[in-house]
């Protein structure tokens, strides 16, 4: 086979694999089951936040919140007695505008990736995000600021930097498809894969690696610390798929990508919902979504109760069955 | 999905109006689908000449009649002193100049300009029955006889005119024939022969078309009625086929030129043909068509030549986006940028958007250190394209290029707003992105610049607008597009089989 025919891949294999493309999510699946009247709910993080709390479902805790410039001087005798906390607009995308500070150096405060910013900087920084820098059309914005997460020791070894969050698309309340997404020095502590972070495909029924990919192509260990991934095993599991599939309760978004970290002492924590999540999560699989979304599309009686959800999903779109399953569905195709 | 019928039925609609009304403008209108359409115009002038006799003086022209081939764009009647009117009195129409008193040569003008219109399609009434002629004798007899030596052998009324024509070209000639010809022309005799066969003929007049004739005359030919049509014959060689060249100008008219009160009366005719763009055809026969851009002031109409392109812009978009997935800076901003280029021409447009926007990142990047916020950002990035722009202007003018001028039509606020977001993701995902979404953004500018120079695109855009919505319904059908991208095809190449069988 030619080498440039190499990096492509005919239709038919993807659509063999169940592969979901942009415009097929974007039209059968967002359009169809996320109800526009929802999208602020999970567009402006603050929103999402405060709703999340409501509903007990655990999350970072708020620690203050900025909506006028004049505000920003206020909240500067908060931060200076805080040595760790994340600054986040309410309407950033793709992770602009995020600002993580994970220690103090006198009057200075040292951002994840070593380097270190003043006062000055950080209330500029707060001051764009109001402004409207990080939000999508520059409108004008809020910035919150949100304990920072204690990332559990299993992770450290796995991420260069930043916190290691794990991905979980859950359709119509039923978690699909999960992935852990680990920052690199190429994504500058971000957790986003098109910036270059690791994603790694987890097993629904125990929450066990299968496959990583940086980039959009497979990798066995991280390019920075070097940490084998066939290794990696979440624990709370079971704690955690719950914890995403009630954010379909609270949000009544049929497809949704909800990110989760793993803190220290509080076990799992909704990090922020997504009503586009995007479709890297079927590359770290290494398996479609389409299978297990047309799987709960064609489900009768919807059971109501979050646990049978999670059950149902681990039994069904975990590793080995879901290799069967997959045979079933290349049959029925062919 | 849940409705898919109306969807469906909606671009179905969309597509037959637009396709139809195009259609139905280019039949009736004659607006050419191709630019470069061009059409034959005759203009033909009849020369009335004769002597009045100082009484009440009246001239009657007969005017060539609707037929197939041929549409009247213009006509004009130069007539000094006499009163002019159209006869419609006969079957054929007249043209009627009177003057009270007249005398000595005169002369009259009637001239038309005919186009030779192949949508032209006039259909004949029928003559009905027409009554045979009544022979004397011993004509009766020879006309028996040449028709009975050719009716058996003959299927229809052409074949039997075919024959009759040659059976009076035949050396020697035919007695009986010979003998006819003694009292009628060619043309008359094959006329009646024709009707006493029960086929309706009749003799007509016509005018042989040939660029820089001059004082040329009709000539008779013959008609026969078949297949609710007329079949024009000419007596000296059979059936014509190439009708194109001649024009009917009597048919039903008793004589051409009728003068009371005039003697030594004649009409010579000239004619002269000219090729012109079917365009300037079209406007010149309908005014400026009842309904259409051209209707608006000249000025407006060099806007609307610009903004009847924009949808072809915004399709090469849609089409990047959801076809080939290519990522751009800002949605609709490369439409913008190919609408620039238009005014600037492609490689000094790409050029100076280069500079002036590689320039504008320079300076963005120590703006950005200046803590400033957002709206005062942007206004002073949008002063600081005016400068570039303005000194890139005057600098090349004073080098002598012209493409520096042409700068200045590339949209401010776009290009300040374009060099703020590359300078944030320049930023935050780092110079590869910067390369990535300006390149595609630029990329989809250029495909949209030359969909929208192509010359038959500009064309049908401004002179049939109603293809607009064949274009909003491939927007609407691409708006519900579920297959992969193009790129997506490269980005999922990750679940290619390991081991190809």
């Amino acid at each position: 086979m030619n080498s440039w025919l190499k990096d492509w891949i005919s239709p038919r294999f993807l659509r063999r694999n169940g592969v979901l493309g942009m415009n097929q999510r974007n039209i059968g699946y967002i359009a169809k089951y996320n109800d526009r009247s929802r999208f602020p709910l999970v567009d402006n993080k603050l929103l999402t936040k405060r709703v999340v709390e409501r509903a007990q479902i655990a999350a970072p805790k708020l620690i203050a919140v900025v909506s006028v410039q004049h505000e920003i001087e206020e909240i500067t005798d908060i931060l200076h007695n805080l040595d760790q906390f994340v600054i986040k607009p309410a309407h950033g995308s793709g992770g602009k505008g995020i600002l993580v500070i994970v220690a103090r150096d006198g009057d200075r405060f040292v951002k994840s990736s070593g380097a270190s910013i003043s006062l000055d900087e950080l209330k500029r920084h707060l001051s764009n995000t109001l402004s409207g820098l990080h939000s999508l059309g520059g409108r004008p914005d809020q910035a919150f600021v949100e304990t920072l997460v204690r990332v559990e020791d299993l992770f450290t070894e796995y991420s260069h930097e930043g916190v290691p969050d794990i991905r979980i698309i859950v359709f119509q309340g039923y978690p699909v498809m999960g992935m852990l997404r680990l920052a690199t020095r190429a994504s500058d502590g971000k957790a986003n894969l098109h910036q270059g972070a690791v994603g790694v495909g987890l097993d629904l029924a125990t929450g066990q690696a299968i496959s990583a990919v940086q980039h959009d192509l497979p990798v066995t260990h991280h390019p920075d610390t070097g940490a084998d991934f066939t290794n990696l095993h979440i624990g709370n599991w079971l704690q955690l798929l719950t914890l995403a599939a009630r954010c379909f309760e609270v949000t009544r978004l049929g497809y949704l990508g909800c990110d989760i970290v793993i803190d220290q002492e509080r076990g799992p924590l909704i990090l922020e919902l997504n009503a586009r999540p995007g479709l890297s999560v079927q590359i770290a699989n290494g398996a479609g979504l389409l299978p297990r979304l047309r799987a709960i599309e064609a489900l009768e009686d919807v059971p109501v109760d979050v646990a049978d959800r999670v059950e149902y999903a681990m039994n069904h779109f975990g590793g080995r069955v879901e290799a069967a399953q997959q045979t079933l569905w290349e049959e029925q195709e062919g | 999905m849940h409705q898919r019928w109306p969807y469906l039925l909606l671009i179905g609609v969309l597509v037959a109006a637009g396709l139809t009304t195009a259609m139905y403008r280019h039949q009736t209108y004659g607006i050419p689908l191709l630019p470069s359409a061009e059409q034959r115009v005759w203009q033909v002038e009849a020369r009335i000449q004769f002597n009045a006799s100082g009484r009440e003086t009246q001239v009657f022209l007969a005017l060539p009649p609707l037929q197939s081939g041929f549409s009247v764009v213009d006509s004009n009647y130069a007539s000094s002193g006499f009163g002019f009117d159209i006869d419609k009195s006969r079957r054929q129409e007249r043209a009627h100049w009177t003057k009270r008193a007249a005398s000595g040569a005169q002369t009259l003008f009637y001239k038309v300009e005919l186009l030779a219109d192949s949508f032209e399609q006039t259909r004949d009434t029928s003559p009905g029955l027409l009554p045979a002629p009544s022979w004397q004798e011993p004509y009766r007899t020879a006309a028996q006889e040449v028709l009975s030596g050719i009716l058996p052998t003959s299927a229809d009324g052409r074949s039997t005119a075919q024959q009759i024509v040659q059976r009076m070209q035949t050396q020697p000639p035919d007695q009986n024939i010979s003998m006819l010809l003694d009292t009628r022309s060619r043309a008359e005799l094959l006329t009646d022969l024709m009707l006493s066969a029960q086929v309706p003929a009749r003799t007509v007049e016509v005018l042989q078309l040939e660029d820089g004739r001059r004082r040329q005359a009709l000539t008779s030919y013959v008609q026969i009625w078949q297949d609710d049509t007329w079949h024009l014959v000419d007596p000296e060689t059979g059936l014509v086929n190439n009708t194109r060249n001649k024009l009917l100008w009597v048919t039903d008219a008793p004589a051409l030129l009728e003068v009371v009160g005039g003697s030594a009366s004649r009409v010579t005719f000239s004619m002269l043909s000219s090729v012109r763009p079917s365009l300037s055809v079209a406007k010149e026969r309908f005014g400026d068509f009842d309904i259409s851009l051209y209707s608006l002031p000249i000025a407006e109409q060099g806007m609307f030549k610009l903004i009847m392109l924009l949808p072809i812009g915004a399709l090469v978009v849609v089409f990047m986006r959801v076809v080939i997935g290519l990522k751009t800076s800002g949605t609709f901003m490369p439409v913008l940028i190919a609408l620039a280029f238009l005014q600037t021409e492609l490689l000094p447009g790409l050029l100076s958007f280069l500079i002036v926007v590689a320039i504008g990142l320079i300076i963005r990047s120590y703006l950005s250190e200046l803590n400033l916020l957002l709206v005062a950002r942007i206004a002073a990035l949008v002063m600081i394209v005016i400068g570039i722009i303005t000194l890139f202007s005057v600098v090349s003018s004073r080098m002598g290029l012209i493409g520096g001028l042409t700068i200045s039509f590339f949209p401010m606020i776009i290009l300040a707003w374009t060099i703020e977001r590359l300078s944030i993701t320049w930023e935050e995902e780092g110079p590869q992105e910067v390369l990535k979404q300006g390149g595609g953004s630029l990329f989809v500018a250029v495909i949209a610049y030359l969909g929208m120079t192509l010359s038959i695109v500009e064309h049908l855009a401004f002179n049939f607008p109603e293809l607009h919505l064949v274009v909003l319904a491939l927007v609407l059908l691409l708006g519900r597009y579920t297959g992969y991208r193009l790129l997506e095809l490269h980005r999922f190449a990750a679940f290619q089989p390991k081991n190809p069988q």
